[in-house]
């Protein structure tokens, strides 16, 4: 067991309760409050992990989101999760942590060797070397380089836990609760305003539980948790901490991700995390600032960290990073450091100011170095000492480092929002173009000092409020100090001679920089992804701003000029499982279940996914070996009696409205004025350029009642259509259309006894028989002692055949009331398989023909587009182009060998013509094994093929290598006269 | 993005589809002399603006009413929605 050997007095930390963890392996104790992070350094543990292309030692350099190099696997099994921040990682008991990155032990790692190598790896290596031989980059050399750079590794196995989304909605969100945010927070919820609150940090208050400040005469945190009560208590207010706010999306929509379970030891069943959707009216952002680095040689060994992140571990969480301090800082607010270390009593070496100008405070027990710097560190697996530009050389075992603060300016730039440099703090701030209903305030505005932090939160909230329309309490703004937070534009020490690292996470070093700009790199974005600065878990949040500025001093451009790289969502990294939610496996999408889908289960039927749907493919019966056997079986038994299918599925529309038939005839290219009542027809639509896109059924059940069937896969499309053309092309029509698909259950009965089931099945007294209700009938009837129902004398099959529709709430009775009279036929269930063999029997076009590329013309169709009328699509069907002599045209095809399958995809050539696309005269569509003929047929496109039929052609399929001579038909297989759907 | 439906208030992007230009409405007359020039620029040729653009969406998962939006595809900004019904009456579409 470890012992917490850097723990000091102080801090929001419980100690009452001891938590126990491992850290490869090894055992160790933290409280409640800690972070893995801040347990990790009470314990002595500088060393966390090894860099990314160097394997250098690091350490843990951050105490926040922005940490660029304390990546740790957290959990274990399916749960392990790789790149996890120490820094953020809330510790529980029984935490299980192990280091990234390394091969051997992280105290030994053999990949260390890279270091050596390092003059070959500088920035762009893998675009310079390994060009030779070719076959080797994609063998060798990559896999190589990629296994030994990497960050964590996967599981490997599915993501157990559960991920939820969900959405909320308020007047004023407030992204981050540091003192602006709280005080913004409170004078909104004071004055009625619905206000969400959020915060990254477990913990509200932002840098008031890290720093020494005083607010109304009482500590910053104690203010910031009285505050937090207040708001906790009020019905308006929404407290979430744990949650990241991670982009800003048009008008006010902005996604948040709250980690509901990761700082507990299982999800216990509930969601792990939340994905948010926040609609706000207003929004305020007071993310604050983000401390920045110098960089100088060998800054990157465990031990040197940012000075604010050295005052969090002391200040926060009782912890002292080191037991001898240096500080390093171009700033006044890194002398913060020195006197917070002071006044706990950690031993303070040194503090080395760049500036060279009266020291702003006096530190007991402190060398003093104005106008100096760190050139140079030792310590291989931890800082021991630092060396002075004047070459002096100074023991430190933690070394705190303050380059300034930037403003997180992220959130206003989702938005394509330039930051603009303000020379003052030597930062970017937000430009002046925001998001919709943004507002910043405090530090991520550039407000840097505590007391201008307050005012400009409490201000902000005010006008908002004012704005929204609530009255607004005269409320004054918290009092606290504007301390001295003077800095200066010092952004790495030149006189530095070894590797100075600006991009820990990438291993981008300064020199990385200047050699990127010697090969004519000169805008930021090249810059990123030439030396991938500022990419990966980080985005660069410590080392994006001093790399513009050394390539600012490089082009000799100011900063400004040089520009940002564009900020992008996310803030911090978001888990692939939080954005999918719950649509993952057959969730992935919602899946539809056709009404009588109990049935076809209890009864051996095998399901395929058509749409949404989940349809029925065949029922297999024992005994059979194959599909083949079970479609080829509903085939026959269909045609030699009768077989059922559920074909719920097509899309239904009810048309109504005394300009119903009008508007028909607009969407339809053939006429539908005169169809009487009680009668169906065929209808073929066609999309405005002329090229055919659904047909179907539609039944006129009454003078203004009209209901339409459209293909599976097309029904909401088509709905969607007819919409348009009702509001925005027709608006003048009495017309009113509703989708029916789901309304109603409808099964086709097809066979020569499908008039007698149903006779078996329909109320008297409906007469059934041919002349009272023929071919292409429909009637509104009711069965089985009242249940209402439709009747439609339609066939896809060519057999005599009915659809019936009852209730949806039926359809799977239904299914078993036909099943049962249908018994003493030797009825069938029949499923899409066989459906399709019947309808390419019967040579009907199908998805496969309607393709989007074939015109009424090709299709056969060409005399159903009425010269006599306008509808959508006839002008541009009348282009030359689509009506050349030589135009495609479906017909059937069958093996001249009776034995040989046709494949679909073929395409055709005429006898003697070389196979190729110069001699293409057309592909093969649908085809099917016949059981009815006994062999393979065919659906196919060719050119002029009307005029073709006995000819032989070749079926050439160049991708697999088959080739079989087919004779052109009458796509018309089975019964072309029609007589048997007739009878 | 949030579209505010001039019949049920503002609702999210989500719940629409986007069909393209509001020239749509625009059909040309079938019985016009270069009726086939006129719905060949009808169907193929759109402008692409950069600002302000009359557009139809339709709000396929709420009243399933076609809505003519103006927005600004630089910001997103909304600034204009109608029902096409409407806008295709006024622009003469009676029939």
């Amino acid at each position: 067991m470890s012992q917490q050997t850097h723990r000091i007095s102080g801090g929001l930390i419980d100690r009452s309760s001891t938590l126990e963890f491992t850290f490869n392996g090894k055992k160790m104790q933290g409280h409640p409050g800690d972070t893995l992070a801040s347990a990790l350094l009470a314990n002595g543990q500088r060393l966390v992990g090894r860099g990314f292309k160097y394997h250098r030692p690091r350490g843990i350099f951050t105490a926040g989101s922005e940490e660029p190099n304390a990546l740790v696997q957290l959990r274990s099994g399916a749960h392990q999760e790789p790149n996890t921040r120490a820094t953020v990682t809330e510790l529980f008991d029984g935490l299980t942590a192990t280091s990234q990155n390394h091969r051997g032990s992280l105290e030994f790692d053999f990949m260390a060797v890279t270091d050596l190598l390092s003059p070959f790896l500088s920035a762009g290596f893998y675009y310079k070397t390994f060009m030779w031989p070719k076959a080797f980059w994609e063998k060798i050399y990559e896999p190589i380089i990629r296994s030994s750079a990497g960050l964590g590794s996967l599981s490997m196995q599915e993501d157990p836990d559960i991920y939820d989304k969900g959405f909320l909605h308020c007047d004023l969100l407030v992204i981050g609760s540091g003192p602006a945010g709280l005080a913004a927070a409170l004078s909104a919820a004071r004055s009625g305003a619905q206000v969400i609150l959020a915060d990254e940090d477990y913990h509200a208050g932002g840098r008031l539980n890290a720093e020494t400040y005083d607010i109304d005469g009482i500590s910053g945190s104690d203010w910031a948790a009285q505050t937090l009560a207040e708001l906790s208590a009020m019905d308006n207010v929404r407290v979430m901490v744990r949650t990241t706010v991670y982009g800003a999306y048009d008008h006010g929509v902005f996604g948040a991700l709250e980690r509901c379970t990761d700082h507990l030891a299982s999800s216990d069943g509930k969601p792990r995390q939340v994905l948010w959707r926040i609609y706000s009216k207003r929004s305020l952002l007071s993310a604050g600032a983000t401390e920045r680095p110098i960089a100088f040689g060998n800054n990157d060994r465990p031990g040197i960290m940012l000075a604010g992140a050295v005052r969090t571990y002391v200040n926060r969480y009782g912890v002292s990073p080191g037991k001898q301090v240096a500080i390093f800082t171009n700033n006044d607010d890194g002398w913060r450091t020195a006197t917070d270390l002071a006044a706990k009593g950690v031993d303070i070496s040194a503090v080395i100011d760049a500036r060279d100008i009266e020291p702003p405070a006096s530190v007991h027990g402190a060398a003093v170095y104005m106008g100096s710097s760190v050139v140079d560190t030792a310590g291989r697996k931890g800082l021991r000492a630092i060396t002075l530009a004047s070459g002096e050389r100074l023991e430190a075992d933690c070394l705190a480092v303050s380059g300034g603060w930037n403003p997180n300016v992220h959130l206003t730039c989702h938005q394509r929002g330039k930051p603009q440099w303000r020379n003052e703090i030597n930062a970017f701030v937000p430009g002046s173009t925001l998001p919709a209903g943004m507002r910043v305030a405090g530090a991520a505005n550039g407000a840097l000092s505590l007391g201008a932090a307050l005012r400009d939160g409490t201000d902000c909230a005010t006008s908002i409020m004012a704005d929204l329309g609530f009255k607004s309490k005269a409320s004054k703004a918290p009092t606290a100090s504007d301390e001295a937070h003077a800095s200066s534009a010092y952004w790495h020490v030149p006189e530095s001679r070894p590797r100075a690292w600006l991009d820990m996470q990438n291993d981008v070093t300064v020199k990385d920089i200047k050699q990127s700009f010697k090969e004519g790199f000169r805008s930021v974005e090249h810059l990123k992804r030439y030396t991938t600065l500022g990419m990966a878990t980080d985005q660069g949040k410590t080392s994006n701003i001093p790399a513009l500025a050394i390539m600012a001093e490089c082009t000799g451009k100011t900063i400004p000029e040089t520009g940002t790289t564009i900020f992008r969502p996310p803030y911090t990294p978001i888990p692939m499982g939080a954005l999918a939610g719950r649509a993952r496996g057959k969730d992935f999408r919602p899946y539809r279940l056709t009404p009588s889908h109990k049935w076809a289960e209890n009864n051996g039927a095998t399901f395929v996914e058509t749409g949404n749907w989940l349809r029925a493919q065949w029922f297999a019966r024992p005994g059979e070996k194959g599909w083949r056997d079970s479609v080829d079986r509903e085939v026959e038994m269909t045609r030699a009696s009768v077989g059922i299918c559920d074909v719920t599925t097509l899309g239904k529309i009810d048309i109504q409205g005394k300009d119903a038939a009008e508007f028909l005839n607009h969407v339809y290219t053939n006429a539908f004025l005169k169809l009487p009542v009680g009668k169906v027809r065929y209808g073929l639509m066609l999309r405005e350029d002329g090229i055919a896109y659904d047909d179907g059924t539609t039944a006129r059940l009454g003078e203004n009642h009209f209901v339409m069937t459209t293909t599976t896969a097309n029904a909401v499309l088509v709905f969607r259509r007819l919409e348009f053309a009702r509001q925005c092309l027709w608006p003048g029509l009495d017309v009113h259309l509703i989708s029916t698909t789901d309304g109603w259950a409808q099964f086709a009965v097809a066979g020569p006894n499908s008039r007698n089931l149903l006779s078996k099945v329909i109320d008297a007294p409906f007469d059934l028989s041919n002349d009272a209700f023929p071919f292409m009938a429909c009637s509104e009837l009711t069965i089985c002692g009242g249940t209402p129902a439709r009747l439609f004398r339609i066939s896809f099959s060519g057999e005599m055949a009915y659809e019936i529709a009852v209730p949806a709430r039926f359809g799977n009775a239904m299914m078993g009331v036909l099943m049962e009279a249908g018994k003493e036929y030797d009825a069938v269930p029949y499923g899409t398989e066989a459906l399709g063999v019947m309808r390419i029997e019967k040579g009907h076009a199908a998805g496969n023909e309607l393709n989007g590329q074939t015109t009424a013309l090709n299709l056969g169709l060409g005399g159903f587009v009425s010269k006599k009328k306008d509808c959508i699509g006839k002008t541009l069907s009348q282009r030359p182009e689509l009506n050349r002599d030589d135009a495609i045209r479906l017909v059937g095809f069958k093996p001249v060998d009776h034995s040989q399958p046709l494949l679909a995809g073929s395409h055709f050539i005429t006898k003697g013509d070389t196979a190729n696309m110069a001699n293409d005269q057309g592909w093969m569509t649908s085809v099917a094994y016949s059981p009815t003929f006994g062999h393979s047929i065919g659906l196919g496109f060719i050119k002029r093929g009307h005029e073709r039929k006995g000819e032989i052609i070749r079926v050439v399929n160049p991708a697999r290598n088959i080739e079989v001579e087919a004779e052109i038909v009458s796509p018309h297989f089975y019964d072309p006269e029609g007589g048997l759907q007739r009878g | 993005m949030i579209i505010n439906h001039p019949l049920l208030g503002p609702r999210d992007a989500a719940e629409f589809v986007y069909l393209g230009d509001a020239a749509l409405i625009d059909r040309p007359d079938p019985e016009a002399e270069n009726a086939d020039e006129q719905f060949y620029e009808y169907g193929y040729l759109r402008d692409n603006p950069a600002g302000a653009h009359q557009e139809l969406w339709y709000h396929e998962q709420g009243d399933r009413s076609w809505l003519v939006v103006t927005r600004d595809t630089l910001t997103h900004e909304i600034t204009g929605v109608k029902l096409a019904r409407d806008e295709a009456k006024k622009r003469g579409r009676n029939k």
